[in-house]
């Protein structure tokens, strides 16, 4: 039965177009000198040595450590929401899921600005803080607030695919390990989390992929002058104009990211099987 | 001990409840200060409606809403057609082809946006599109198309082969089989394809944002640009989205869950009816 082999044709040309030709567009870019147009250029590695001058590598640390603070905040609220959310019956199981899934469907830069308000010196937060007859804080253009504003943001992606895999803990094994005379703490830490690995391997790579990768919160939560990684490719694009230091640092960011993936897909026990 | 159980409960409802006002408490500040009476962002000064008055007279604005919505109807109309064939055809396709499309298509599914968002950037400048609001519809389309196909896939995958040859041997042209038989039962893949494309179209900043130009704007451009001064217009922009993002995915949860109940008793009446003859 061939007849509708022929539907992927438009994708495959499509697909090759929209998505291998920019990549490899990219590639080119970082590799080489001669300005935004593809007219005179020269093969280079300038744009990776570059990256390696103290300030951009102050940036790519930073990046990594507020990725790292936050995928940690999110797996630490996360599995205790996904777990406590599993308590409960199935239909309030699913209204709660439904409701940890609608802040996702709405627009980081709509959640961000809010937060803006709600942080800022004599903003909401401050504002409960001196009725209570504390001394107001600055929370603005902190890493807390970029790191607030990150949690609040990628925390749904992180609860989904944990609480698929706790829920579909097969329960006999939890009265087996019980039965078998394990504690409620055993029982936690060699039974359920263990199942649960590949939701939790799952929601620390989402995390830790929008996290490094955002320029809209630290843009606004932490001040024109606060730069991640997703920063420094938006300057570099929109107003420095070097489109080959740009693509030369999307790059490393995307090996980054493959990195990260690779380190976490061996640690998830069923996708080592498959290999 | 059915005390400490209760405790036990009381303690899991409070930090559930706790972990809703982190996520929720954006959103309802958003919504309650689009309709304070002063500009205030921290003070509710009074109720009242100026910032939507405002919101719906100002001309820029509102062609960012058109921006928004045609170029997500649009990239949602294309991305569908064009993830529910490839999606059909690929489960007939050679293993090879079968998997280098499937990885080509998980690219902009594990890319960190900002990186689609420049190589779709890179590519309409060498190829001298003008940037504007064709090359945000093709770069809507581009990323929108990979979360069709990843949700149609399986549900073609898990048909029977034989029912489309089935068709053809009772005299169903191929372009019937697919119309008449194939596209039924894949339906709900579709339908979930159709939603996400439209949500992720039209609530998409970073890739717009790249590659847009000569003054096109969406929503989200136009929020980005407003954040810069207090404005408070914004939020009654933002009040409007919000609210018709979560009617939609209330009605997308909610509609299915009743259909099954009332085939449920659909079900259980033929049933009784079957026991009577």
């Amino acid at each position: 039965m061939k007849h509708y082999v022929k539907l992927v044709r438009p994708y495959l040309i499509w697909s090759v177009l929209m998505i291998v030709i920019p990549l490899i567009l990219i590639v080119i870019y970082s590799v080489t000198t001669g300005g935004n147009t593809l007219v005179n250029i020269q093969f280079t590695l300038s744009n990776f040595k570059k990256f390696a001058e103290p300030i951009y590598l102050q940036v790519f640390m930073k990046s990594l450590q507020i990725g790292v603070i936050t995928v940690l905040f999110c797996f630490l609220f996360g599995y205790i929401l996904a777990y406590k959310i599993c308590k409960f019956s199935e239909r309030a199981q699913s209204f709660m899921i439904l409701l940890v899934t609608i802040p996702m469907w709405i627009n980081t830069l709509l959640r961000t600005y809010a937060w803006m308000s709600i942080l800022s010196d004599n903003g909401i937060v401050n504002t409960i803080l001196t009725k209570l007859g504390l001394d107001p804080m600055t929370f603005m253009y902190t890493d807390f607030a970029v790191i607030v504003g990150m949690v609040s943001d990628f925390l749904p992606f992180m609860v989904i695919p944990i609480y698929t895999s706790l829920s579909k803990i097969d329960h006999s094994l939890i009265e087996a390990a019980h039965d078998l005379g394990a504690n409620n703490v055993q029982t936690f830490f060699k039974v359920t989390f263990k199942l649960s690995l590949p939701g939790v391997v799952n929601g620390i790579m989402m995390t830790f992929l929008l996290s490094v990768s955002t320029f809209v919160i630290p843009k606004l939560l932490g001040g024109g002058q606060y730069m991640l990684i997703g920063n420094l490719i938006e300057t570099q694009f929109i107003s420095v104009g070097n489109w080959n230091f740009g693509s030369a640092i999307s790059m490393i960011l995307a090996v980054v990211i493959l990195i990260a993936i690779t380190i976490m897909r061996r640690m998830d026990p069923d996708d080592a099987e498959e290999d | 001990m059915r005390k400490k159980h209760g405790h036990r409960k009381l303690g899991a409802g409070l930090y559930i409840a706790l972990c809703f006002l982190f996520l929720y408490l954006p959103i309802l500040v958003t919504m309650i200060f689009s309709f304070n009476s002063s500009k205030s962002l921290t003070k509710f000064e009074g109720f009242s409606l100026m910032w939507y008055e405002r919101l719906f007279s100002d001309s820029e604005i509102m062609e960012a809403v058109y921006v928004s919505l045609s170029v997500a109807l649009l990239a949602t109309l294309i991305s569908t057609i064009l993830g529910t064939i490839t999606a059909i055809g690929l489960s007939k396709s050679r293993k090879l082809l079968k998997e280098v499309i499937v990885n080509i298509n998980n690219v902009p599914i594990m890319n960190p946006d900002i990186v689609t968002a420049i190589g779709l950037m890179i590519l309409f400048s060498s190829m001298k599109i003008e940037k504007g609001y064709l090359t945000m519809l093709l770069a809507h389309i581009a990323f929108c198309t990979p979360y069709v196909i990843t949700s149609v896939y399986p549900k073609v995958r898990s048909l029977d082969p034989s029912i489309a040859n089935a068709a053809m041997d009772l005299g169903a042209t191929p372009f019937q089989a697919l119309t008449k038989v194939i596209l039924p039962m894949i339906k709900e893949g579709i339908f979930a394809g159709v939603l996400l494309a439209f949500t992720m179209s039209f609530d998409d900043f970073v890739i717009s944002y790249f590659v847009t130009g000569n003054g096109v704007k969406n929503i989200s451009i136009i929020v980005y640009n407003m954040t810069k001064r207090t404005n408070p217009t914004i939020n009654a922009l933002s009040t409007i989205v919000i609210v018709v993002i979560m009617v939609t995915l209330v009605i997308v949860n909610v509609v299915p869950a009743i259909n099954k109940k009332k085939n449920k008793k659909k079900m259980a009446l033929e049933l009784e009816n079957m026991n009577h003859i």
